[in-house]
């Protein structure tokens, strides 16, 4: 058993102490935004904030969260889809497949959060998150769009 | 277990329905289909054509027969098909046809088969007229309610106007009359300089749900009452289950079966994934490795390499007498290049949910051919087409991994046999994605140049040895010994894959040598290894002529002008022959694959500590006609992603008959910090429809090699780089 706080609520799961954060938040709650790419914390597909930190969910066991530790999914980022990398990443057109843009889309909001005008460096030391249809320019250029704008930051 | 205690979703059959249309956005998916008769009664809506449904308030639905990937065709095809039909875009959403609707149907959309990057080479005529016969068919339904002459009726944004009488109709308030007539026997399409739709570089219908988490992939598919399974199959290719030990496993947490799957494989089925696998890591399986257990690397690269200089060879272009001129030449150049295994890697391991029963057999998958995930799962069911469907999902990538070979669709259904009437899904783990792969081909080649005493080129002989992949796959195709699909880039002039140079003696002959690793189609296909082995050579024999590699090239490209304008135009946007900043060097490189003609100028840097940056690439492409100028450009900067994460990483290493590298750690790729400025020149010149999505990747790591010479002296000639220690000597 774990009690988790999950995009805002409060929920009991019944799983095993070393159960994945990422497949109880996909099997157990039912959302399945947050992917699996590698189970390894490679590729950075199953990214969820945990209290506002980019988390790969993968290699995260349930145990090692309490409740009141906030995790928010992709699916808690934004009541409708817009947080302002949501829509810097329609207008830039961004996703190819789209398999990995949770997760990267979750990384790029955990890092302009914390850092809201990043280098061209910061970007790329935080960004490593794999996309083989190879979206980084775009990715890049839908960031650093609203870095310029201003809308995120603790400062 | 009863069914009842895994059945954790709270979906209904007709939420599913409402569910997964929603998740898709606009999109009716094909797995609403199993309940379609219920779904199409309510929402009857007669379509104008097969490829054209519109309904009463104006929403346009374009059905799609190639399958999205990422690649945009999806898009790109239904430009064409508004572009024709003159319909409102801003109305525009899409729908799969199901492969079981298109044999039903006498395949009324044609091929679904979505590789090879055809999807709009290919059938860009046939949905044109299915847009262009709708729009005729709108009008005349139009001009006979008004009693007027069609020809005197115009239509714009999906309003039909009779100018004479000040009269106009929406396409809503005419389909269902339009849908009743005859579909007209000429059908002319509109001419490419007067499209509005086409041509323009529109964004992409199907982002939005990828930004929320909302768009359902093949892995994260529900059904009620399904099971999850989890699979491994013996890692030595042509192994054998010996024996398991199901027993030690059965009380695990969720565990509901353990299954044989053929005479290779094992799959445990629980309640979610993670039990699966959790489950299968703990059984005990003891495998019969049979007669590959002993090969390597090594070995095949022996193999190979004996292959260089073998007697028999099959010819893929021939002309003079090549012994002849590298007999009498006054300096011959030779050298050996290799180029490795590599796994598709696609960002979505492979998965499919089957559902069967004694009458019928669906499977919901991610698939680059509906229809050859159909044929599969009727094989592996035992049951006659008829009885089954396949519903396609949007890929998590597919790069050709998932086209050919529907492996994980016979798996699946061989569980899904085993336990009648429960839908299961398999997600096969990342390990077991990286050790059955259809692997790219492993090839060797040996390049012999004859350079006269002026340093032109007089003779080349191009050796390849090694994997065919149509032998592993399409047999059949294999005509004498020969696989056409070889010689990718180096057939003679023609409008496939042609080579861009006029040698005057010139020999391309392929000794096939198929090791146990199983081949596949793998983004940019043959493409990749010939034009790094013969346009590093040709950079090799320019410096060996003391000749400007571009320069070298153009001599002898006088007979191939599209070939030559694109290198041109890449020379030209990069500023070749100008002064490149301090410490970066410049190469460049180009070929044609897939209808389309290519070329790139990459500038890279390498410190004194041996670590080498990617500036800048330069491309450019003139696929015939470019449908969407933006995605176009996006395949450009992902072919470069993944054919530079082949070329400074990628490698499958062979090891006692399996695959070494598991996960992404071992097999690195690509990813934003090494990523290149990339500028895009698209130089469309009409009259012909090349692919987009391939063609540009061959051209990435030929110019980053001949950029690393310039800059290091040093040739790379076996990948990936990540072998090679470019400190200066």
């Amino acid at each position: 058993m774990a009690k988790l706080s999950i995009n805002g609520k409060t929920i009991d799961v019944a799983v095993e102490d070393d159960t994945p954060l990422l497949w109880v938040i996909r099997e157990q709650i039912g959302l399945t935004g947050t992917k699996y790419g590698c189970g390894v914390a490679q590729c950075g597909a199953c990214t969820v904030h945990i209290d506002g930190v980019a988390t790969r969910s993968c290699t995260m066991p349930v145990s090692a969260l309490t409740a009141e530790q906030k995790i928010v999914t992709i699916e808690g980022l934004s009541p409708d889809g817009n947080h302002p990398i949501q829509k810097a990443w329609i207008e830039h057109d961004v996703p190819q497949c789209g398999f990995c843009q949770s997760g990267m889309i979750m990384a790029a909001a955990a890092l302009l959060q914390a850092n809201p005008k990043p280098s061209d460096a910061d970007i790329a030391a935080e960004m490593t998150n794999i996309c083989r249809c190879g979206t980084y320019n775009r990715v890049k250029a839908a960031i650093k769009d609203v870095a310029a704008g201003g809308q995120l930051g603790r400062g | 277990m009863s069914l009842a205690s895994v059945t954790d979703t709270k979906l209904s059959r007709r939420s599913i329905l409402k569910g997964s249309a929603a998740a898709a956005g606009a999109f009716s998916f094909g797995f609403a289909i199993p309940f379609a008769d219920e779904a199409q009664a309510q929402g009857a809506v007669p379509e104008v054509n097969a490829w054209v449904v519109i309904h009463p308030d104006d929403k346009v639905v374009i059905r799609i027969a190639r399958s999205e990937m990422g690649q945009g065709t999806l898009t790109g095809l239904a430009q064409l098909v508004a572009e024709e039909l003159d319909c409102d875009w801003a109305k525009v959403t899409t729908e799969y046809p199901t492969p079981g609707q298109n044999l039903a149907r006498n395949r009324v959309w044609g091929n679904f088969s979505t590789g090879g990057s055809r999807g709009i080479r290919e059938s860009n005529e046939y949905v044109r007229k299915g847009g262009a016969a709708a729009r005729m068919m709108m009008v005349q339904a139009a001009a006979d309610g008004w009693q007027v002459p069609a020809a005197e009726c115009s239509v714009a944004k999906g309003v039909i106007t009779h100018k004479a009488s000040g009269r106009s109709i929406r396409y809503g308030e005419v389909a269902a009359a339009a849908s009743k007539l005859q579909p007209p026997a000429n059908v002319p399409l509109k001419d490419p300089k007067d499209w509005i739709i086409a041509g323009k570089p529109l964004k992409r219908l199907d982002t939005a749900d990828k930004t929320t988490g909302k768009k359902v992939y093949g892995m994260d598919f529900k059904l009620p009452g399904m099971l999850n399974a989890a699979i491994k199959d013996c890692p030595v290719f042509g192994g054998k289950v010996k024996s398991f030990d199901a027993a030690k496993i059965k009380d695990m947490p969720g565990v509901k079966h353990v299954l044989p799957v053929g005479d290779s494989a094992i799959a445990v089925v629980a309640d979610s994934w993670w039990h699966a696998k959790t489950a299968l890591d703990a059984l005990p399986i003891t495998w019969d490795e049979g007669e590959h257990a002993k090969v390597s690397s090594e070995s095949i690269a022996a193999w190979l390499k004996e292959g260089l200089d073998a007697p028999q060879a099959a010819v893929g272009n021939q002309n003079g007498d090549v012994k002849g001129a590298i007999a009498n030449a006054a300096r011959v150049i030779e050298q050996v290049y290799s180029y490795p295994f590599q796994n598709h890697a696609c960002m979505e391991v492979m998965n499919a949910t089957a559902l069967y029963t004694a009458e019928r057999c669906e499977v919901w998958t991610p698939t680059q051919n509906g229809e050859a995930a159909l044929a599969a799962a009727a094989e592996a069911s035992g049951l006659p087409l008829a009885k089954c469907e396949a519903y396609k999902i949007d890929l998590g990538g597919g790069f050709g991994r998932r086209g050919a070979v529907h492996d994980w669709v016979r798996q699946v259904v061989a569980i899904a046999k085993q336990i009648p009437g429960t839908p299961v899904k398999l997600i096969w783990s990342r390990e077991e994605d990286m050790l059955h792969g259809r692997f790219h081909p492993v090839t060797q080649c040996k390049l012999t140049g004859a350079l006269d005493k002026d340093g032109n080129l007089t003779g080349l002989h191009m050796r390849i040895s090694g994997q065919s992949i149509v032998a592993g796959i399409f047999p059949q195709n294999i005509q004498n010994g020969r696989d056409p699909v070889v010689f990718q880039g180096l057939n003679p002039p023609g409008p496939e894959a042609s080579i861009g140079y006029t040698v005057p003696n010139l020999l391309i002959d392929h000794a096939m040598r198929n090791p146990h690793v199983p081949p596949g189609f793998w983004r940019g296909v043959n493409l990749n290894q010939n034009a790094i082995y013969l346009e590093c050579f040709i950079d090799e024999l320019a410096h060996a002529a003391g000749k400007d590699p571009l320069g070298f090239r153009r001599a002898l490209m006088k007979d191939h002008p599209k070939h030559l304008a694109v290198l041109n135009a890449a020379a030209e946007k990069a500023g070749w022959g100008t002064k490149a900043p301090e410490g970066v060097y410049r190469g460049i490189c180009q070929t044609m694959g897939f209808g389309s003609y290519v070329a790139a100028v990459a500038e890279v840097s390498v410190d004194a500590g041996g670590k080498l940056k990617i500036h800048r690439i330069v491309a450019a492409t003139d696929p015939g006609h470019a449908v969407n100028p933006a995605q176009i450009e996006r395949q450009v900067e992902g072919s470069f992603v993944y054919g530079l994460s082949a070329a400074l990483y990628g490698e499958c290493t062979v090891k006692d008959g399996r695959m070494v590298e598991e996960n992404f750690d071992s097999y690195q790729v690509m990813r934003m910090d090494e990523m290149p400025a990339v500028e895009t020149v698209i130089v469309p010149s009409g009259g012909f429809w090349g692919g987009v999505g391939e063609p540009t990747i061959a051209v990435a790591a030929p110019a980053v090699l001949n950029a690393i010479f310039a800059a290091t002296g040093k040739r790379v000639r076996n990948l990936p780089l990540k072998n090679t220690d470019l400190r200066k000597a």
